[in-house]
């Protein structure tokens, strides 16, 4: 079988002819294809079994930590959302406690657990799209529609909270934007007990079903050693076996106060994955619960620490206290005061669970209206990595079985 | 374990106390930051570092970032690593960093010891222009190589914003220079 | 009476046979085949599966069950082979570019293209980006939608609008008939787009 050698193979323009080591075929599985995403994996096939997969990524690169160091400080909460639209509070919310660290300045309690809300139910809706891409992918479109129906129900929820179905941009230097409406909790508990009740026939139809699991077990194990060693974050590395889940090692907002678990699996195939994220939804809607009851009893006061709130004018406290007809009460308007922050340098880093695994940023300033650099590192990013390590060994088929099982979301890992 | 950080740390004093410790023949200095603990070491020690670091638990690398100081001609190469398996360790960040000209921008590359940092290494090179001594297989990542030829991420590559009072450069689009 | 019943059961005047058949020819073609054309085209605009930036989620969401847009027609495909309609949502960057003209490229005649979101019609909040290209000058572009992202209902509203574009304008009817085709005076040529994959073709660059 010739091996590309150079004597007796044509020259045609634009033909580049290069040596390869054994009888290998590559296929480049690319970004208009029904079974990826935006990116392109590059892969070299013996047979059927993957020798080298190489991920070609890049495809949604829109640099923003390079635009990030020319817009205001406020101005970059709507950009960073952008990432993963779907989390949009989890993922902006490291860049505001770096800055707040910065500042010198903690948010009141009321804002603490009105963010801790939100994340929330953002997780939730998160990993309901990660399960329904997932099974869109393995041909099971029935949980698609139930995962995509599902989803509308939080994705209302946060409408009612912040406004926006998935651009939330709600919290904010000093606290949250706006504070809960009077309905929202009973329609909080309703949406709880809702996906309580969906959550077993998922487990009926799709995690139980002998075809999905015929196609999920043992495929794509990664151990526990191999996961610290590859820096694997979420859910993944959760369901490899290892205790890691930052609202646990460096607890952040309200969740010191709250009770919830963390589930590990010690499998680590993507069955475990797929799991994983369900297990995941339902210590997520225990804490909700927490939290709504919380929110409740409490007084309505400190959803903006005062050193804003202060300064906001007489309007802005007419709206909130419902004086204004037809003006929502408690919505109120963005801080002025925001429009020309300046932060003391220094620098400061933070992280946060979002959706899909541990997000970091590193926040420098010095002393201007505008960052001097900020990096951020998303969960899906580190993922990566897991394509070229995780993948050979594998039968064809068993690509978008396991890259659907990491969650991948290329708009979060090409920030 | 060997090392310095045998008791349990239970702050980020004792810890960065410990550390400085065990790291003290490598000629550390500590930077005052907020939220993680900054060693800065020189960049003939760095590899040396990292193996140290390792021993003592940390087993990944969390973020690998380049700070361009124009003013000072340096890049400054951070690597934050944390930990998975010690579970007294992994409540805090470490952040392993060294300053390197800017003139001729070379580093030594961590992926021997920590293989999570493979990938982050290629995208530092490709907006820096980094390269790293060392690393296995240095290509572009994320940018087309015209635009990895600009080296966007440093300081001098000056990206335009609309509050700088310019007109927006309508020709600019027409042509096809605009690639 | 009875008689001139009898010669009209079972025959039939067809006088001039050529220009029974040519007048018959016109209001078919210009009337009932080209409506019929049209009708059926504009119930049945696939998108291609191409997802380019992050509007792709409120395109899952409106092709799931809260906001049904198979209800016209429109059934998200695989392959650009079998597919007329392509969604451009969110921002092209300089990488996707490429890819999104050979996949336009690729398609039948005639095929549509929408383009969603605030970042596809003229750079959203990436406007000053250095990796990001417009999307008219890609493809031919024939409805935009504005919103960051824009809401589903949005989405089936654009739907509507060109399933009323091609109905009333005849687009498709005038493509097959008269031969009339799209106007590319904006659209950068290929070799713009994807020149910077070298002669290799595979990013091994």
């Amino acid at each position: 079988m010739s091996e590309g050698s150079a004597s007796g193979v044509p020259h045609l323009p634009g033909m580049e002819v290069r040596p390869v080591e054994r009888n290998v075929y590559e296929v480049q599985i690319g970004p208009s294809h029904p079974g990826s995403g935006h990116m392109r994996i590059i892969v070299e096939l013996d047979g059927d079994v993957m020798v080298r997969v190489d991920p070609d990524i890049g495809f949604v690169h829109r640099t923003m930590e390079k635009l990030a160091e020319g817009r205001d400080w406020i101005k970059n909460i709507p950009l960073f959302e952008r990432m993963a639209i779907l989390d949009a509070c989890n993922i902006t919310l490291p860049y505001v406690e770096a800055v707040e660290k910065l500042l010198d300045i903690e948010p009141p309690e009321r804002a603490k657990y009105l963010r801790a809300l939100l994340c929330e139910i953002n997780r939730i809706a998160s990993h309901l799209y990660g399960i329904g891409i997932f099974a869109v992918f393995l041909g099971h479109s029935t949980i698609y529609m139930w995962a995509f129906g599902d989803r509308e129900v939080f994705v209302q929820l946060a409408e009612d909270l912040t406004g926006a179905r998935l651009t939330h941009s709600y919290p904010v230097f000093g606290g949250v934007r706006r504070d809960i409406p009077d309905d929202f909790p009973q329609n909080a508990r309703k949406a709880v007990r809702y996906m309580r009740y969906r959550l077993d026939e998922y487990a009926k139809i799709y995690l139980n079903n002998p075809n999905i699991r015929k196609r999920l077990e043992d495929v794509g194990v990664i151990s526990k050693t191999k996961a610290a060693e590859l820096g694997i974050v979420g859910p993944n590395a959760r369901a490899s076996g290892i205790k890691y889940d930052v609202r646990l090692v460096e607890p952040y907002e309200a969740y010191p106060e709250l009770d919830f678990e963390i589930p590990v699996f010690e499998e680590g195939d993507s069955l475990a994955r797929a799991w994983q994220r369900v297990e995941e939804i339902k210590q997520s809607l225990n804490i909700i619960e927490q939290a709504v009851d919380w929110l409740e009893k409490h007084p309505r006061e400190g959803f903006m620490h005062d050193k804003f709130w202060k300064t906001a004018p007489k309007l802005y406290k007419d709206v909130y206290e419902g004086n204004i007809p037809y003006a929502g009460k408690y919505r109120v308007k963005l801080m002025p005061l925001f429009a020309t922050l300046k932060v003391p340098p220094g620098k400061a880093a933070a992280r946060v669970e979002a959706g899909r695994g541990e997000i970091f940023y590193y926040v420098e300033s010095d002393g201007k209206d505008v960052p001097y650099r900020v990096r951020v590192v998303t969960p899906s990013f580190r993922n990566v990595i897991a394509f070229k390590y995780v993948m050979p060994g594998h039968r064809l088929m068993d690509l978008p079985t396991i890259y659907g099982s990491f969650d991948y979301f290329p708009p979060e890992w090409d920030r | 374990m060997g090392g310095g950080v045998r008791e349990v740390p239970a702050t980020a004093e004792e810890l960065q106390k410990s550390l400085l410790e065990a790291l003290k023949d490598y000629k550390p200095q500590v930077e005052p930051v907020k939220g993680y603990i900054d060693i800065v070491v020189p960049v003939e020690h760095l590899v040396e570092a990292a193996v140290k670091l390792k021993e003592l638990g940390f087993d990944h690398v969390i973020s690998v970032g380049a700070v361009d100081y124009i003013a000072k001609k340096q890049f400054k190469v951070m690597y934050h690593v944390t930990s998975y398996l010690n579970e007294d360790l992994s409540k805090f960040m470490v952040s392993l960093s060294t300053y390197i000209s800017r003139d001729n921008p070379h580093c030594p590359s961590l992926t021997r010891v920590w293989l999570s940092a493979e990938l982050q290494e290629r995208e530092t090179y490709e907006m820096f222009g980094i390269t790293f001594d060392g690393h296995p297989d240095l290509r572009l990542l994320l940018l087309t190589p015209v635009v990895a030829a600009l080296k966007p991420l440093r300081k001098d590559f000056v990206v335009k914003e609309e509050s700088d009072n310019i007109e927006t450069d309508y020709e600019a689009f027409e042509s096809s220079k605009w690639w | 009476m009875a008689q001139a019943k009898q010669e009209q059961e079972g025959k039939a005047y067809i006088g001039n046979l050529e220009v029974a058949a040519q007048l018959a020819k016109e209001s078919l073609i210009k009337g009932t085949i080209a409506k019929a054309v049209d009708w059926a085209t504009a119930f049945s605009l696939w998108p291609v599966h191409l997802m380019t930036s992050c509007c792709g989620c409120e395109i899952g969401a409106a092709w799931g069950p809260r906001f049904d847009n198979e209800r016209y027609g429109s059934l998200p495909w695989v392959g650009p082979r079998q597919t007329n309609l392509i969604i451009i949502e969110g921002t092209v960057t300089k990488k996707m570019a490429c890819t999104v003209r050979i996949t336009w490229e690729q398609m039948p005649f005639p095929k549509f293209v929408i383009a969603m979101g605030a970042c596809a019609l003229d750079g959203g909040i990436f406007y000053n980006s250095y990796n990001i290209v417009r999307p008219w000058q890609v493809v031919p572009v024939d409805i935009y939608i504005p919103g960051c992202p824009p809401r589903p209902e949005a989405v089936a509203r654009s739907i509507v609008e060109l399933q009323k574009i091609i109905r009333n304008r005849g687009v498709a009817s005038k493509w097959l008939i008269e031969g009339v085709r799209k106007d590319l005076k904006y659209v950068l040529p290929k070799e713009d787009l994807c020149g910077w994959r070298g002669e290799g073709g595979a990013s091994y660059s």
